[in-house]
C-alpha cells in the first residue's frame, strides 16, 4: 500500500531529477556602506526524493539561501529554478501561487492558524486554494503522521510536537514538489524532535517527497541524504549519508578554516 | 515613567489621532452649541435693547406666548399725552406694530421665511430707552403720509427696491395688500436677525392695523434727564387705566429676549443630544483602543512592574496618555465647534434667522465646559483600561506567551443586563406614566439599555455571528471560516466596536420607524377625515389677513370655506390650546366625533370641550368656564364637548367671534375649502391659485399636496437627524479601522504564515473585509433590533397625540443593513491594505 502511493506519486508528478536548483545566486541586504552580502554566489541542485540539510555557523547564509529558494525573499542576482518554473522573474500574484500550489512550509515556531483546528489547519493550502483533498492522500498523511484523534483540537490543545506533526501534514497534504522546512526542531524536545524528523524521513521514503531542511543541530542533520554546509555566504563542501559524528567534525573543520580564512586575509 | 507614556504615545500618532477624533467631534458638538447659543442671546439682546422705551406701557397681556397670536388689545390715543405730563417724563410716543406685514420682492417672493416675522411700525421721532435712537436713516427720508414706505436696508436689498419705487406688501391687517412709495431706507444697529421692518407713517400705520381708531398697541415713555427707569415706571403706572402695565425698558428688553431664546433653545437642546451621541460613540473607541494597547504593551508593562514600578504608577501612565489624548482632542474639538457654529449661523441665514451681523461670541464657559467635558469623558473611557494594565503580572515580563487573561463574561453579563432592564423601564415609564420631565426619562432609558446592550453584545451577538459565519464558510471557504473566527476571537473587543455601531444604528432606525408612523398617520387621517378639497395656509408661519378668506369664498366654483385659528387661553393659571371656528362651515373640517351637542350650534357665549379635559374637570353641558385671553377674562357656557380629530384636537373649540370677544385677532390661521360638485377640480385650482397670485403670504394646496407638504416636512427632519447621526456612524467606521488595524500587528506572525503557504493578498484583504463586515453587520444587527424597539414604543406612546398608524419601514432598515456592510468594506480597506503590504518573512520570523 505504502509502495503504491509512493510509486504513484513518483509517476503522477514525473520528476525531473532536480527538483530545484540555484544558480549563482548573489543576495545583498541594503546598498552603499552598509550593504551586507549574504549570498555570494551560490549553486546547489537539490534533487527530487531527497532529504537535504543545509547547515552552517549563524551568519553563514543558509536561512537567507531558504527564504530564496523558496521565494519568500526576492534575490540580488542570479537564478532560482523550481522544476521547470523560474523563481525570480515571478510577480508577487504568481509567485503567491507557487508557494500555494508547489512549495510546503513547516516553521520552527510551529505557525499554525490559532483559531482553526488541527484539520482546518491542515487542509488550509488546499482551501486556500479552492482545492478538494485527494481523500486517500489525505487519510494516508494523517495516519503517517498519528494525529487521528487529535484533529478536532486546536493548536493551544495540542502539544508542541504535535503541533509541529500538524505543520508537517499540512506541508503534505497538498503533495508540493518541495518542502522547505527551517529549524523544525528547533523549538522542540529530542523526543518530539525525533518524531517529527522520523516523520519527515518516512516521507521521503514512502512519498518520494523532497525536502530541504535548515538546521544548525547535527542530530537532525543525520537524519538526512545529503547535508549542503555554508559559510559565509558560499557553499564549502557536502556530505552524503551523513552521520552525527562527520557532520560535527566537518563543522569543527569549517570553524577553523572560518578562522584561518579571516586570520590570513 | 511619564516620560516613558509620552514616548509610547508619539510612537503610536495615528491611532490615537483616531481616539481623539470622537472626542474631537463630541466636543466640537459641544463648543458649537454653546458659541452659537451665546451669539444667538448677545444678538437678540441688543436688537430687544433698541425695542424698547425708557418705560413700556402695553396691555396686560398675561402670558402671551410669541408664537400665538398677538393680542389685539390696544390703548386709547389720549394715554399717549397724559403720559407725557408724569413728572419725570420727557416725552410719551404710542407705537403700532402689527407682526405679519411682509414685503413682496420684485420677483413676486415674500422677504422673510418661516420664523422671523415681518414687522410693520409707525415711525416716531421718539427714543428707545437709554436715549438710543432705535433706527437711522441709511437714505431717504422718514414716511409723513400715507402711501409712503420706508424698510430695513436688508430687506429692500433682497427684494431689489430702489427710493421712489413703489414696494408691494402684505399684510395680516384689513388691507391684505398694500402698495406704499419707498421714501427711505432704514438702519438697525445689530441687525434685525433676520425680521423684516416696514415703517409707515402713524396715520397709515393707524389705518392698517388699528382699523383707523386712535389707539396704540404699547407707549414708550422716555424718561427727562435724572429720573431712573424704575422712578418713572411708578410715576406712570399710577396713572394706568385697568389692564394696562408699566414696565422698565430693562425688563421689558430682558423678558423678550430670554423669550425669543427659549423658543430657539430646541437648537441647544438637539446640538447636545448629538454630542452626547459621538461622545457616548467616541468613550466605546477609547476603552477598545486602550485595551488593545494595553494587552500589545502587556509585556512593556510587565517589564516597568519588574523594574520596580507600582500598580499604580503603571495605571498612571496609561491614564497620562489618555489625559493627552483628551486635551488635544478637546482643543481641536474646541476649534471645529467654533466652525460649527459658523455653519449652523450660515444654515439659519438660509431659513432667514440672520445673525450676520453680530460676530461669534467664544466665552470663558464654552472653553472650560470643552476641555473639561473632553478630558472627562477620555479618562472615564480609559479608567478601565488602565486599571487592567496596573494588574499585569511582573512575571509577565519573562514569559513568552501571555499575558492578560481574559475575565469571565458572568459579571459582564449581569451588570449588562440589570442595565438593560433599567434602561427599559426608565424608557417605559418616561413614554407611558406620568412623570415630570419624560423627556430626561426617556434619554437615561435609551442610555442605559444601549450601555448594557454594548456590554451584553459579546453574548447576544452570538447567534447573528454564527449565521454570518455559516454564510461566509458556504461562499468563501477557508477565508470565510478564518474571517469569522478572527471575529470571534476575542468577543469583548468585537462586541465593543460593534457597538459604537449599534448606537448610530439604533437611533436612525427608531427615528425611522418614528417617521414613517407619523406619515402613515398622516395619511391616514387626511385620506380618513379630511373633507376639504383645499386648504390655505401661510407661507411664512404667521396668520393672515381674514380678507383672505372672505376673497376665496368668491372664487367660482368654490363651495364652502371655513376659516380656522390657532390660539391659546389660560384657564385657572394653566394654558390651553383653543381653536377658533366657523360653526356655519364645520362641516367642512370633517367628521369630529361628538359626545355631546353640536360644533354647529355654538355662539358667542358658549365654548366646546375636549372629552378629555371634560372628564379631568368634571364638566357637562351646561357647566361655565371662565377662559382667559391676555387681560380679559369672560365666562363661557360649556355647549358640546368633542372627541378627537385631525384638525379638531384643541381643548376648547370657540367660534370666530367668541375667540374675537376675548381679544383674539382677526387673522386666520387656515382656510379649509371645498368645491362645488360638478365644479372642475383643476379649474377651481387654478383660480384660487390666481386669487392668491399677489398674496405670497398665503398659499393654497389640495388634499394630496398637503399631505405630501406634511410628509416633506417630516422628511426633512428626518434627514436633518440622519445627517447628524451620520457622524456617529463615521466615529464607528474609525473605531472598527483602528480595532482592525490593531488586530493586524497582532496577529502579524499568523497573516505571515498565510501568506508564506499561498494566501494571495487579495485574498488576504477580503479575509479582513468579510470579518470588518462581520463587526459591522453585527451593530447594525444589534442596532435595529433595538432601534425598530425603540421606534415602536415611541409611537405607541404618541398614538393619542395622533400617531396612531405604526408603520417600519423595512426596505429602509435592509438599506441600513446594506449601507452597514458598506461600512464594513471601507472601514477594512486601510488595515486591509497594510496587512497586504507585510514583509512576509519579517513577519514569519518575528518573535
Amino acid at each position: 500500500m505504502t509502495t503504491d502511493l509512493a510509486q504513484e506519486r513518483r509517476d503522477t508528478t514525473a520528476p525531473p531529477k532536480t527538483a530545484a536548483r540555484v544558480t549563482d545566486l548573489v543576495k545583498t541586504y541594503g546598498s552603499g556602506d552598509t550593504a551586507v552580502t549574504a549570498l555570494k554566489g551560490v549553486s546547489l541542485d537539490i534533487a527530487a526524493g531527497e532529504f537535504t540539510a543545509i547547515m552552517g555557523p549563524s551568519g553563514s547564509g543558509k536561512s537567507t539561501l531558504m527564504h530564496c529558494a523558496a521565494g519568500l525573499d526576492s534575490v540580488t542576482r542570479g537564478s532560482v529554478q523550481l522544476g521547470a518554473i523560474e523563481l525570480t522573474t515571478l510577480k508577487e500574484k504568481d509567485l503567491t501561487k507557487v508557494r500555494r500550489d508547489h512549495i510546503g512550509f513547516v516553521f520552527q515556531s510551529f505557525n499554525l492558524i490559532p483559531t482553526l483546528n488541527a484539520e482546518e489547519n491542515i487542509l488550509l493550502p488546499l482551501s486556500i486554494a479552492g482545492r478538494k483533498p485527494d481523500r486517500a492522500w489525505y487519510d494516508h498523511v494523517i495516519a503517517t503522521v498519528g494525529l487521528g484523534d487529535r484533529l478536532g483540537h486546536r493548536p493551544g490543545e495540542l502539544s508542541g510536537g504535535q503541533q509541529q506533526r500538524v505543520a508537517c501534514a499540512r506541508a503534505l497534504v497538498s503533495r508540493p514538489e518541495i518542502i522547505f522546512a527551517d529549524e523544525p526542531t528547533g523549538n522542540l524536545d529530542s523526543t518530539s524532535g525525533a518524531e517529527v524528523l522520523g516523520f519527515l524521513r518516512r516521507s521521503v521514503d514512502d512519498f518520494g517527497q523532497t525536502i530541504v531542511m535548515v538546521t544548525h543541530d547535527p542530530g537532525a542533520a543525520s537524519w538526512t541524504d545529503r547535508v549542503v554546509f555554508l559559510a559565509d555566504g558560499r557553499i564549502v563542501t557536502e556530505l552524503r549519508e551523513p552521520t552525527p559524528e562527520r557532520i560535527l567534525e566537518t563543522m569543527k573543520s569549517l570553524d577553523a578554516k572560518h578562522v584561518d580564512a579571516k586570520v590570513q586575509g | 515613567m511619564l516620560r516613558a507614556s509620552w514616548k509610547s504615545l508619539m510612537a503610536r500618532k495615528l491611532r490615537l489621532f483616531m481616539s481623539a477624533f470622537a472626542i474631537i467631534l463630541g466636543v466640537a458638538f459641544v463648543a458649537g452649541s454653546f458659541v452659537f447659543t451665546d451669539t444667538l442671546g448677545r444678538s437678540f439682546d441688543s436688537i430687544m435693547n433698541s425695542s424698547v422705551g425708557d418705560v413700556v406701557v402695553r396691555p396686560v397681556a398675561g402670558d402671551v406666548d410669541i408664537e400665538s397670536q398677538p393680542s389685539s388689545a390696544t390703548l386709547p390715543g389720549s394715554l399717549v399725552k397724559e403720559l407725557a405730563d408724569v413728572p419725570g417724563a420727557a416725552r410719551a410716543d404710542g407705537n403700532i406694530t402689527n407682526f405679519g406685514t411682509f414685503v413682496v420682492g420684485k420677483d413676486g417672493k415674500l422677504i422673510g421665511g418661516f420664523g422671523p416675522p415681518g414687522i410693520g411700525i409707525n415711525f416716531t421721532d421718539g427714543p428707545a430707552a437709554k436715549g438710543l435712537e432705535p433706527l437711522t436713516l441709511n437714505a431717504g427720508r422718514w414716511p409723513t403720509a400715507g402711501g409712503e414706505v420706508v424698510v430695513d436696508e436688508k430687506t429692500a436689498e433682497k427684494a431689489g427696491y430702489l427710493i421712489g419705487e413703489k414696494v408691494n406688501l402684505v399684510s395680516s391687517g384689513a388691507e391684505p395688500r398694500i402698495q406704499a412709495k419707498l421714501v427711505g431706507i432704514a438702519h438697525m444697529d445689530g441687525g434685525t436677525a433676520g425680521a423684516s421692518l416696514s415703517i409707515f407713517d402713524t396715520g397709515e400705520a393707524r389705518r392698517l392695523f388699528m382699523d383707523g381708531n386712535d389707539t396704540y398697541t404699547d407707549i414708550w415713555v422716555s424718561a427727562a434727564d435724572g429720573t431712573s427707569q424704575a422712578e418713572l415706571r411708578d410715576a406712570v403706572a399710577a396713572k394706568l387705566p385697568k389692564d394696562v402695565e408699566a414696565v422698565t425698558g430693562d425688563a421689558a428688553a430682558k423678558a423678550a429676549a430670554s423669550d425669543i431664546q427659549e423658543a430657539l433653545g430646541f437648537i441647544t437642546t438637539f446640538l447636545l443630544i448629538f454630542a452626547g451621541v459621538a461622545l457616548v460613540v467616541g468613550s466605546f473607541l477609547i476603552v477598545n483602543t486602550f485595551s488593545i494597547l494595553v494587552a500589545q504593551r502587556s509585556r512593556e508593562l510587565a517589564l516597568f512592574r519588574a523594574l520596580g514600578s507600582t500598580r499604580r504608577q503603571v495605571a498612571r501612565s496609561v491614564l497620562f496618555e489618555a489625559s493627552v489624548i483628551g486635551l488635544i482632542g478637546s482643543i481641536i474639538g474646541l476649534g471645529l465647534g467654533v466652525v460649527i457654529a459658523m455653519g449652523i449661523r450660515v444654515l439659519f441665514g438660509q431659513f432667514g434667522l440672520d445673525l450676520s451681523g453680530q460676530s461669534l461670541i467664544i466665552s470663558p464657559r464654552t472653553i472650560v465646559v470643552s476641555l473639561v467635558v473632553g478630558l472627562v469623558v477620555t479618562l472615564v473611557a480609559a479608567y478601565l483600561p488602565a486599571r487592567k494594565a496596573g494588574k499585569v503580572p511582573p512575571v509577565a515580563a519573562m514569559r513568552d506567551d501571555a499575558i492578560l487573561a481574559e475575565s469571565g463574561m458572568r459579571g459582564r453579563t449581569i451588570v449588562g443586563t440589570i442595565l438593560t432592564a433599567l434602561g427599559a423601564g426608565l424608557l417605559a415609564a418616561g413614554l407611558f406614566a406620568d412623570v415630570p420631565s419624560p423627556t430626561y426619562w426617556v434619554g437615561g432609558g435609551i442610555l442605559g439599555v444601549v450601555l448594557g446592550m454594548a456590554l451584553i453584545s459579546p453574548i447576544v451577538g452570538r447567534p447573528v455571528i454564527a449565521a454570518i459565519g455559516w454564510l461566509y464558510r458556504k461562499t468563501f471557504g477557508a477565508v470565510g471560516l478564518m474571517a469569522q473566527q478572527n471575529a470571534q476571537r476575542n468577543p469583548r473587543r468585537t462586541g465593543a466596536t460593534a457597538s459604537a455601531l449599534m448606537i448610530g444604528v439604533t437611533l436612525v432606525s427608531m427615528m425611522a420607524v418614528f417617521g414613517a408612523s407619523a406619515k402613515a398617520s398622516i395619511d391616514k387621517a387626511v385620506e380618513k377625515e379630511f373633507v376639504a378639497d383645499y386648504v390655505v395656509s401661510s407661507a411664512v408661519g404667521t396668520p393672515f389677513s381674514t380678507e383672505v378668506t372672505e376673497e376665496l369664498a368668491a372664487v367660482p366654483g368654490v363651495d364652502e370655506v371655513a376659516a380656522f385659528r390657532w390660539d391659546q387661553v389660560k384657564v385657572k393659571g394653566e394654558d390651553r390650546q383653543v381653536t377658533g371656528i366657523d360653526p356655519s362651515h364645520i362641516g367642512v373640517l370633517g367628521p369630529t366625533p361628538m359626545v355631546e351637542g353640536r360644533l354647529a350650534d355654538l355662539t358667542t357665549t358658549t365654548v366646546s370641550v375636549a372629552e378629555e379635559l371634560a372628564t379631568t374637570d368634571k364638566l357637562s353641558v351646561g357647566s361655565t368656564i371662565d377662559l382667559t385671553r391676555g387681560g380679559t377674562t369672560k365666562p363661557f357656557t360649556v355647549g358640546a364637548i368633542h372627541g378627537d380629530s385631525a384638525l379638531l384636537s384643541s381643548d376648547y373649540l370657540l367660534s370666530l367671534p367668541a375667540l374675537e370677544s376675548l381679544g383674539g385677532a382677526k387673522t386666520d390661521s387656515y382656510a379649509f375649502i371645498t368645491r362645488e360638485s360638478g365644479a372642475a377640480a383643476a379649474q377651481v385650482g387654478r383660480d384660487l391659485d390666481k386669487a392668491l397670485a399677489d398674496l405670497p403670504v398665503v398659499t393654497v394646496k389640495d388634499q394630496g399636496e398637503f399631505a405630501d407638504e406634511q410628509r416633506a416636512q417630516i422628511n426633512q427632519m428626518l434627514y436633518l437627524i440622519y445627517a447628524l447621526l451620520g457622524l456617529a456612524v463615521i466615529i464607528a467606521i474609525l473605531g472598527i479601522i483602528n480595532t482592525l488595524a490593531l488586530s493586524v500587528i497582532e496577529r502579524t506572525k499568523e497573516i505571515g504564515l498565510l501568506r508564506a503557504v499561498g494566501l494571495s493578498r487579495r485574498q488576504l484583504k477580503r479575509m479582513l473585509r468579510l470579518e470588518s463586515i462581520v463587526i459591522a453587520l453585527l451593530g447594525a444587527a444589534l442596532g435595529i433590533g433595538l432601534g425598530v424597539a425603540f421606534g415602536v414604543a415611541l409611537q405607541r406612546s404618541l398614538a393619542d397625540d395622533g400617531i396612531d398608524v405604526l408603520a417600519v419601514p423595512w426596505p429602509q432598515l435592509g438599506l441600513f443593513v446594506a449601507l452597514a456592510g458598506l461600512v464594513g468594506i471601507i472601514a477594512a480597506w486601510w488595515p486591509g491594505w497594510r496587512a497586504s503590504k507585510l514583509d512576509i518573512l519579517r513577519a514569519v520570523t518575528t518573535e
